[in-house]
């Protein structure tokens, strides 16, 4: 998906991508050359032809996780039908979590939880956060665009 | 104004590369898998799923390393034909772990995944969901080959459901199309369905491993000559004709041809 800018002759470049939690999906575009904006608007049909494909517009901002399409769509998955770790003992996360990020990880969905617990631990992680709190999490969704987690 | 090709700075978005990646994660995750076989038939009902399990089962007694995955991914069976008990599937980097069944056959089921007695559904716009529901089904069947551990594996068996659909998004998916081996009944009625869906195989360049008649004899519920006119249409052998009550050495001997 390109977007060319016809008075240019140049091809714009991705700006921002917002999932309002509606089905829909924008996502902007701006002409390097004259600086003119546009928003890609995808009604709940076309954004879900894309998400059906396991694939992000504007691209992945984090590794793609296990099973991430079942898990993320399914809506009739069984609640314990995931364990965090391996079977192999001594191999669980060892990232602290403060109270308020339990309490709010408590909120997403079990079928869905492991998944995203991983994606906020990768993320503090890989920036030396050695406790996610609820403003650690603030700040990846922000800066992953983790819209809905 | 210029069109698609001619706009040769990067896509942001990349869904083709995206697309490549998934394709990728699939083709290295089952690198350690030395043979991938289709269990198909164009038929519902045959046995399909029941064929899939013991002839694991026989395989995995005879040493070799197996898994099943369940394509069936609307009327999932493979957990309760292998004994396997819904037991949360641990989840390490590495990948999702299979659950193990019976005889210590690897398996991945969406039966695992849904609550009980629940039907596979996804969030996402009610109406006109046949636009998106296909791909999203390939994505979950792409996701069980490509992010669960399989390890290494002697052989992966891929128990289809009935018709072409699965398969044909298997082709897509896989680096090469699997081979196949086919489950028919006795009846003409099987026979012709059957036929569409070998002639199919054979059309995207699976090998054409053997037939298995299923529900043979006893009271001879069913009649036909369905395997043998498949066979010689074919050019490709009758691997095993299953009576109703068949014993280990029947799949043992099945077991033994693949």
């Amino acid at each position: 998906m390109k977007f060319l800018c016809v008075e240019c002759d140049r091809q714009m470049t991705f700006g921002d991508r917002q999932l309002p939690g509606d089905g829909t999906l924008a996502a902007t575009f701006k002409c390097p050359s004259c600086g003119r904006v546009v928003a890609l608007l995808t009604n709940p049909m076309e954004t879900q032809l894309v998400s059906s494909l396991g694939v992000e517009i504007g691209g992945r901002t984090v590794p793609a996780q296990p099973l991430e399409t079942v898990r993320k769509m399914v809506s009739t998955g069984r609640d314990d039908a995931f364990v965090e770790g391996s079977r192999e003992p001594g191999t669980g996360s060892t990232m602290t979590w403060s109270t308020g990020a339990l309490e709010r990880l408590d909120r997403v969905p079990n079928f869905v939880r492991g998944m995203v617990k991983r994606i906020y631990a990768d993320y503090a992680k890989e920036r030396g956060i050695a406790e996610i709190t609820p403003a650690v999490m603030d700040t990846a969704r922000s800066e992953l665009g983790l819209e809905g987690m | 104004m210029r069109t698609y090709n001619q706009l040769t700075d990067p896509d942001r978005s990349g869904l083709l590369q995206q697309i490549i990646t998934q394709r990728g994660r699939v083709a290295e995750r089952l690198a350690g898998v030395r043979r991938i076989v289709a269990v198909m038939s164009g038929k519902g009902g045959v046995g399909k799923s029941y064929v899939t399990a013991h002839l694991a089962r026989a395989l995995a007694r005879g040493g070799r390393q197996v898994g099943v995955l369940d394509a069936d991914l609307n009327g999932p069976t493979m957990p309760r034909l292998l004994g396997i008990d819904h037991s949360p599937l641990p989840t390490p980097e590495s990948g999702i772990e299979p659950a193990t069944g019976a005889d210590g056959v690897k398996c991945i089921s969406m039966d695992l995944l849904l609550g009980d007695g629940q039907p596979l559904a996804f969030k996402g716009p009610v109406a006109e969901s046949f636009v998106w529901r296909g791909a999203m089904e390939a994505s979950a069947l792409r996701e069980f080959l490509g992010d669960v551990a399989w390890g290494d594996l002697d052989v992966l068996l891929l128990d289809l459901p009935p018709g072409m659909q699965r398969y044909i998004e298997l082709c897509d998916i896989l680096a090469a199309p699997p081979a196949v081996l086919t489950v028919t009944i006795p009846t003409l009625e099987s026979r012709d369905a059957v036929r569409r869906a070998m002639r199919a195989a054979l059309e995207r360049g699976s090998e054409l491993l053997g037939i298995v008649e299923n529900m043979v004899g006893g009271g001879r519920q069913f009649t036909g000559t369905a395997a043998d006119d498949l066979a010689k249409e074919f050019a490709v052998p009758v691997l095993a004709r299953i009576p109703w009550h068949p014993t280990p050495d029947t799949w043992a001997a099945l077991g033994a041809q693949l």
